[in-house]
């Protein structure tokens, strides 16, 4: 396995390369260009980088404006201001006229770590997905965050995407990993329950998967990095093989991954469904290995919660 | 045009105004009148714009902030002719493409969907930015409530005009000094707004006499020959100008006249119209 990679540097990366090859992206921050690592596309096209300063209402407003002039914008900074502090910005001038503003929003979920619970965006996929034709994507590591930007470039319309602070590592095969919006991935195959996971947890489900392996439980994995609009198709093919249901989220059980595929399950194909992430509750201050350890959300965390839940 | 057909041009404005409000049961008549001599002067003297091809990239812009105003834009629109005049007593009504607030998806002319306030201002500089970063000419204008500039996000996007020195934005201030709860000093007073400009890096211009299409037209052409930032027009306006039971009236801001109303303030608008 190579190095650890944060989602966020994958996302700078390749919204720099998007730069060189097509001149209507434009990216957008608020004084976090450092952190979200939108720098590097300054750095690149400083004609094509706006930095609004510390202003989230204006930051989206002002990406709506540009893309309504025919420009791409991407716009970055934590995934509390963008989905949070600007929600209604992002709901009204941008969801309403549907229009092709990509929203890069970085520091997703406690893996923020230390800052604790004020910038720990636990709530984003709930509002994002709330939103009328709002694409929402959480990719679990580089391989996958950077398909991502150039597939939502390629993409008519709004779309939300969640990249983490921590450095993850790299599950993906650079050559044979394609991203397609709305289509979960089977990275296991399983008869004996399904577990869909999405974003950082996905490389522990994985490791969570082995665990229960040699205790005898034959777990299909599922990686669906599009939240939003969610792959049923998928999810209830699973569920009828297998009979119940995990999912793993960095966000509220409430609301997030879990609750999109509740709706589908109870809708199309009712099987049990437990949901692991955030039980309604903030976030904390802590290095993010131990807070991921914390709520449960390491490789033996999820294993137990899914081993009881089989039980 | 010359001034007296903007000012008949203004007059016919206001009367679609009352026809949209009268048919809706329901809209918002003060502010809508209160600009609809700007209105007339930036669509049928000033903008760039061409209604057999509404989406041109090369046009000029406006953003409606005060996007309750919307039957003044619609009324504006049908009268240049993006689409018919018929259609805006269809205002508010279910079937209807004119929204109760302006929706950019489906009315041809309208440059950005807004009604919340303080948006349209950011989405106006975002234009403006575009319009820098591709070299283009156009000129983007957008229209604020002054109870609007209440809102903490307008002064977000000005501090990015201002600094970005966007000499093809012009802000225009419907300054009527009412608001739904009483008067700007009655409520929460963002005065002074000139001051407020100045010192966001704005070029101000005050016009006194906010319902005189020349006075505007001069002020518009003074923001176009400014070339060191963008400019801030406070129009002092009269709201509900026109319809005398509604002038300077907090009450007529979102309410529609009943018959009586309507027929009354129908024949203050065809007298003024008949003697001009």
């Amino acid at each position: 396995m190579s190095k650890n990679i944060a989602t966020r540097e994958s996302y700078g990366n390749a919204v720099t390369e998007l730069g060189n090859e097509n001149e209507n992206i434009v990216v957008l921050d608020a004084d976090l260009a450092a952190a979200t690592q939108s720098g590097k596309f300054k750095a690149a096209h400083p004609e094509r980088f706006i930095d609004v300063g510390i202003a989230e209402q204006n930051l989206l407003g002002t990406a709506a404006g540009l893309a309504a002039a025919g420009k791409v914008p991407f716009v970055s900074t934590f995934a509390m201001f963008a989905a949070g502090r600007a929600f209604e910005q992002i709901r009204n001038m941008i969801g309403y006229p549907h229009l092709n503003v990509k929203i890069a929003a970085t520091h997703g979920g406690i893996s923020v770590g230390e800052d604790g619970a004020s910038h720990q965006c636990l709530e984003d996929f709930g509002l994002m997905r709330l939103i009328p034709g709002m694409v929402v994507i959480n990719p679990a590591d580089d391989v996958e965050a950077r398909a991502a930007v150039k597939a939502v470039a390629d993409y008519e319309g709004p779309v939300y995407m969640r990249f983490g602070r921590l450095p993850v590592p790299v599950i993906n095969d650079e050559e044979t990993y394609t991203f397609e919006i709305g289509k979960g991935q089977v990275l296991k195959e399983g008869n004996d329950i399904t577990i869909i996971a999405s974003g950082l947890p996905v490389g522990a489900t994985l490791e969570a998967a082995e665990k229960l392996k040699a205790d005898g439980i034959d777990a299909e994995v599922i990686n669906m990095p599009t939240i939003k609009p969610i792959d049923d198709e998928l999810i209830v093919e699973s569920a009828k093989k297998t009979g119940k249901v995990v999912t793993v989220e960095e966000h509220n059980c409430i609301g997030g991954l879990g609750g999109a595929v509740a709706e589908v399950i109870t809708e199309q194909n009712p099987v049990p469904v437990k949901r692991i992430g955030i039980n309604d509750q903030f976030g904390k201050s802590g290095p993010a290995p131990e807070l991921l350890e914390e709520f449960g959300l390491d490789a033996d965390g999820i294993y137990e919660q899914v081993k009881e839940f089989v039980s | 045009m010359n001034t007296n057909e903007l000012k008949k041009t203004a007059n016919s404005i206001r009367k679609s105004i009352i026809e949209e409000v009268y048919n809706a049961k329901s809209g918002h008549p003060g502010g809508s009148l209160s600009a609809a001599d700007l209105m007339t002067v930036l669509y049928f003297d000033k903008m760039n714009v061409n209604p057999e091809n509404p989406d041109d990239p090369d046009r000029d812009r406006f953003v409606l902030s005060k996007g309750h105003a919307a039957p003044v834009l619609y009324a504006t629109l049908a009268e240049k002719g993006y689409f018919p005049k018929e259609d805006l007593v269809t205002l508010r009504k279910p079937d209807s493409y004119l929204q109760g607030h302006p929706d950019m998806k489906h009315t041809p002319g309208v440059d950005m969907s807004t009604g919340s306030l303080g948006q349209g201002v950011s989405a106006a500089v975002g234009m403006a930015l575009a319009g820098k970063i591709d070299d283009k000419d156009y000129h983007v204008y957008t229209l604020l409530g002054d109870g609007e500039t209440e809102e903490g996000q307008v002064w977000e996007a000005a501090m990015l005009a201002g600094n970005h020195k966007l000499d093809n934005l012009t802000l225009i201030v419907d300054n009527n000094n009412l608001q739904i709860d009483g008067t700007l000093d009655e409520v929460n007073s963002p005065n002074p707004l000139d001051k407020k400009f100045e010192a966001f890096n704005f070029n101000v211009i005050v016009v006194d006499e906010g319902n005189d299409v020349e006075a505007i037209s001069k002020a518009l052409d003074d923001a176009l020959a400014y070339k060191e930032g963008p400019t801030a027009i406070i129009l002092k306006t009269t709201k509900g100008k026109g319809v005398s039971f509604m002038e300077d009236d907090a009450g007529w801001h979102g309410k529609a006249p009943n018959e009586e109303q309507y027929k009354i303030a129908m024949a203050e608008l065809e007298e003024e119209g008949e003697a001009l």
